[in-house]
């Protein structure tokens, strides 16, 4: 299997699916000329030509609507957004029109459409280009919010998102971009409401998704110098949970640390530990923990962003905490 | 000054911007056959909404209600230009007359008011949010201006059908959004992507000169929205909303440059509406002996006269034509008060394909 970048994997996703269906195409500032912000879309203005790959003007509530009127008429569209922090000008299109639409049809229309681009903090951005809003769209029936870690979830993930009857919004992270991984030759899908365990243990659930994953990762071998084998779930599906995965997890190890890049505040995240502690409750050994962002706008000071952040210790000093274990 | 400012960026003939209302003389040279199905389209709009509005009274039917009467001729009018087979249809939460216009029955649309499960959308949607897929009436939006965005990216996939996948029917798009919405930034946004992609698409104002309750000239720099065309290079006309033959003809030729042209066409039609802007509304803003003038140039009675003075209509047959259209709002009150509730379970339907 060939070693692959995520930007890479998201572009064989894209390309592999317009090749596949006339109907998928791509809209968004920079997408086109310019390869993409941040590359992901290289090569496919040259490839498909307009209007499959569309250049727009930075007008993001009229080319997101526009998708959305365009999938509830037949085509598949994907939505670029250079990051998710200018979608908040086109979350009306998002929340009113393409979550609710089939429903206040009785069920006439559907609109299948992916939303994608870089969410959650990245370096030295501040406070209006560093923010993980999913939270915003988790809590939204009638949409879908996927994510992944891996090249190779981005590259499944993306594929059947694109194949998905309803809208789905795809959590990607400018700090993953670069990240590689193995990618295999054949097609493949990943589908979407399924967790994976990305490292099987037994003393503790770390449960995550996106950009965190990795990082969780390190926990876990920082943890096993202790003698703690901890089990790390990545959730990959926002919505639909994959509950059972988590619950399953749970009911094994007896102790849970949901790690979350979004504010703590009535957030994805503390859903979760909330899920848990009502699911579990039985089974618990200890509460649950929940280590999120801190409750404050992004900093640009590098430091200071840094320790806003979910961390290696904030993690280790979480799961102790469960664990009953010495600081 | 506005007329001066436009006919200075009008140079091209193609581009053209008219804020003079279009006129046609008597019927037009139109015959009965076609003629008839206008007026009764425009009765029968009336008489649903004299309808609703009786059943709102007796509180069959909640929240927001918005009536159309007195802009019956926009929505017939222009309709009436269009080949649904191929073209499309969106508008706003005022939308009981579009969905008529369009051809859906007046069952579902009354037992839709009603909450009940035999409504075009099984009770979930309401005044707001008629929909009737298979008819290319997509509704029904009840954020103003939201369905600009959409409507543009029906016209955009007509097109896209034509370029990438081959079919040659084009078709276009019909966006009905009020006076209110034009200020929206989905309103601009939306305009300059159809000129840039050249879409199919016909954004109509349907002009009644309040938004809610505000006066057109309390909050806008210009009070012809033709205009504003020009700013998106492409043409721009004015047309009578209360004469159904004048928005017709209108409709017919602004459709005609779309199809070949492959512009976007925006068109300011000047109406009027009698009621409130919901049912909440006693619309104290405006005075009775202005909407007395309105319905002095009534659109039903303005075409009824057009014809009994072509002598294709009597005063009986008017009569008739009345009573028949009475009848059938009258079942579709029976139809949906006859209707079961949506089974409660149902909430989570159709949330998900």
């Amino acid at each position: 299997m060939a070693e692959t970048s995520i930007r890479d994997a998201l572009n064989q996703a894209l390309d592999e699916e317009m090749a596949r269906d006339e109907r998928v195409f791509l809209l968004g500032e920079e997408v086109g000329e310019y390869n993409g912000a941040y590359k992901v879309t290289r090569g496919l203005l040259d490839k498909y030509g307009a209007p499959r790959v569309l250049d727009t003007p930075i007008a993001e509530l009229g080319f997101t609507g526009l998708a959305v009127g365009a999938a509830t008429v037949g085509l598949r569209p994907v939505v670029e957004w250079m990051t998710f922090n200018f979608a908040l000008l086109a979350i009306d299109q998002v929340i009113n029109n393409a979550a609710k639409l089939r429903h206040m049809s009785g069920g006439q229309l559907n609109v299948p459409i992916v939303f994608r681009g870089p969410n959650g903090p990245a370096e030295y951005l501040s406070s209006q280009h560093s923010q993980a809003l999913q939270s915003l769209f988790v809590h939204v029936p009638g949409l879908k919010v996927v994510s992944f870690s891996t090249p190779y979830d981005a590259k499944g993930i993306l594929k059947s998102a694109i194949r998905d009857d309803n809208p789905v919004v795809l959590l990607e992270s400018e700090m993953a971009y670069s990240w590689t991984g193995e990618v295999p030759e054949e097609e493949y899908l990943v589908p979407l409401g399924k967790a994976d365990i990305k490292r099987p243990g037994s003393d503790i659930t770390l449960i995550s998704y996106s950009k965190p994953v990795r990082m969780v990762l390190q926990v876990a071998d920082e943890l096993a110098k202790s003698g703690v084998d901890a089990e790390v779930i990545d959730l990959r599906s926002l919505r639909p949970l994959d509950e059972d995965a988590i619950y399953e997890s749970v009911r094994k190890t007896n102790r849970a640390v949901v790690i979350d890049e979004s504010w703590p505040v009535a957030s994805f995240g503390s859903h979760v530990a909330w899920l848990i502690s009502r699911n579990c409750f039985d089974t618990l050994d200890a509460q649950v923990e929940l280590v999120s962002s801190e409750d404050v706008p992004m900093p640009y000071n590098h430091r200071m962003e840094l320790q806003v952040q979910p961390t290696v210790d904030k993690v280790v000093a979480a799961a102790k905490r469960v664990l009953y274990m010495e600081q | 000054m506005a007329r001066e400012r436009t006919e200075a960026v009008n140079e091209s003939p193609g581009k053209k911007v008219s804020t003079e209302p279009n006129q046609v003389v008597g019927v037009g040279g139109y015959d009965k056959k076609f003629l008839l199905p206008l007026l009764r389209k425009m009765v029968l709009i009336r008489r649903f909404e004299e309808k609703a509005a009786q059943m709102y009274g007796v509180r069959k039917i909640g929240g927001f209600c918005h009536l159309y009467n007195g802009q019956e001729a926009v929505a017939v009018g222009s309709i009436a230009a269009l080949d649904l087979t191929t073209d499309y249809v969106l508008t706003a939460y005022r939308d009981h007359g579009h969905a008529i216009a369009c051809g859906m029955e007046p069952r579902p649309i009354m037992a839709e008011l009603f909450g009940k499960v035999t409504g075009s959308s099984r009770g979930k949607g309401g005044s707001m949010h008629m929909f009737d897929a298979e008819k290319h009436f997509l509704g029904g939006n009840g954020i103003v201006g939201a369905q600009i965005p959409m409507a543009t990216g029906v016209a955009f996939t007509q097109m896209y059908r034509r370029k990438v996948m081959g079919e040659k029917a084009g078709g276009v798009t019909l966006c009905y959004f009020g006076d209110g919405a034009i200020h929206q930034g989905a309103f601009h946004e939306s305009l300059n992507l159809a000129s840039v992609w050249k879409l199919p698409a016909i954004y109509i104002v349907e002009n009644n000169q309040f938004g809610m309750g505000t006066a057109v000239k309390r909050v806008s720099a210009v009070e012809d929205f033709a205009v504003k065309a020009t700013a998106f290079d492409m043409p721009g006309m004015t047309l009578d909303g209360m004469n159904v033959l004048a928005v017709y003809e209108g409709i017919k030729k602004a459709a005609g440059l779309a199809r070949k042209d492959e512009t976007p066409v925006l068109v300011d039609i000047k109406t009027y509406r009698y009621k409130g802007h919901s049912m909440s509304d006693p619309a104290k803003y405006r005075t009775r002996d202005e909407v007395e003038s309105y319905q002095e140039q009534d659109p039903i009675l303005i075409l009824k006269k057009l014809m009994i003075d072509a002598k294709m209509l009597s005063d009986a047959e008017y009569k008739k034509l009345d009573d028949e259209v009475k009848v059938i709002v009258q079942d579709s009150v029976d139809f949906a008060e006859s209707s079961d509730q949506p089974p409660l379970e149902s909430m989570y339907e159709d949330i998900y394909a």
